[in-house]
């Protein structure tokens, strides 16, 4: 597990061997902008197969990281390598009502609610 | 003369028990004053939980809390942090956000000055957003081209994922000035 990213309050978690990103903490970057080096990560760690996303321990996601993950979705269904799963928590709050939206954008994601 | 959109309740906010919080615009540059924006939200959602106590030996009460909680603290974030981005700061007028605790419902009233331009652009956008269906708008935003640096996805997902209801007030100030007032009614 490799840290890739990280500011006061967050921090992303890079793990080769299973090609797990993992994002944690409480995000609240104001606008895309400043989501553009957890974007550019995400989108270049994984050129073809599997990758998993796990947000359990992500507490907090502001809109534009929402606006954030739903790009990067979007632009891994568009690629057609890569086999995203994400991996969420019922425990935390934001993931009930806000994770299903990636679903919806791209109907052969894995997602996983634990 | 005020203009109004969505489902906007004029004396909604009147007497009930709340909570209200108010800033004065700033020269403290944004940058610095963006995590007060989760400092607030984060404050108002352990308020709110006061309201919604644990019941021992109840599970489905520490759910329900921890639910709101997460509701209160996502949507007063989404509010402040519009106000503090599209606020005119050259116009010296505070920010408010206000919580009004009712039996079955939280009510949140924000309100900021703006300048008309602005105003009336977010005044085109709700009256999109009152008229679409949520799922639709939210990823025609998320393909719409990110003009104000923003996703446009914060009153959308308030909608769409907290299943709140939304109204606005614009009134004039003069001057080329605009009051934006929004109110988020969310059902518990
Ligand atoms: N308090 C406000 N004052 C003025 N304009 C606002 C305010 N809140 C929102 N807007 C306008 O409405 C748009 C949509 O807001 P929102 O859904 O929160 O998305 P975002 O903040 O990511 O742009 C904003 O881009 C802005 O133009
Ligand atoms: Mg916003």
């Amino acid at each position: 597990m490799e840290i890739v990213v990280s500011g006061e309050q967050y921090s992303v978690e890079w793990d080769a061997p299973t090609r797990t990103a993992a994002l944690k903490g409480i995000l609240r970057l104001n606008g895309l902008e400043e989501y553009g080096p957890i974007a550019r990560f995400l989108s270049s760690a994984v050129p073809e197969g599997k990758m998993t996303l796990d947000v359990r321990s992500l507490e907090f996601l502001n809109s534009s990281g929402i606006a954030m993950l739903s790009k990067f979705v979007i632009e891994i269904r568009n690629r057609k390598t890569v086999d995203l799963n994400v991996v969420g928590s019922t425990a935390i709050s934001w993931q009930g009502k806000s994770l299903a939206n990636l679903c919806k954008l791209m109907p052969s994601l894995k997602m996983e609610i634990i | 003369m005020s203009d109004m959109v969505g489902r906007y309740r004029e004396c909604g906010a009147a007497t009930k028990e709340g909570l209200e919080l108010s800033f004065s615009a700033s020269s403290i540059p944004l940058k610095q004053r963006w995590r007060n924006n989760g400092l607030s939200a984060d404050f108002l959602a352990d308020y709110v939980t006061t309201f919604f106590p644990r019941v021992e030996n109840d599970p489905k009460s520490l759910a329900r809390q921890q639910e709101i909680r997460g509701a209160v603290n996502y949507i007063a974030n989404e509010l402040l942090e519009n106000a503090m981005k599209y606020s005119d700061e050259h116009l010296t007028q505070p920010i408010s956000i206000k919580l009004v605790m009712e039996a079955d419902s939280i009510l949140f009233v924000e309100s900021n000055a703006t300048n008309a331009a602005r105003g009336r652009a977010f005044q085109a956008f709700v009256t999109e957003l009152a008229t679409s269906d949520p799922t639709e708008l939210y990823v025609t935003q998320l393909e719409r081209g990110v003009e104000t640096g923003g996703s446009g996805l914060g009153l959308i997902t308030m909608v769409n994922d907290y299943g709140a209801q939304l109204g606005w007030k614009f009134d004039d100030l003069g001057d080329g000035a605009m009051r934006v007032t929004t109110q988020v009614l969310l059902e518990i």
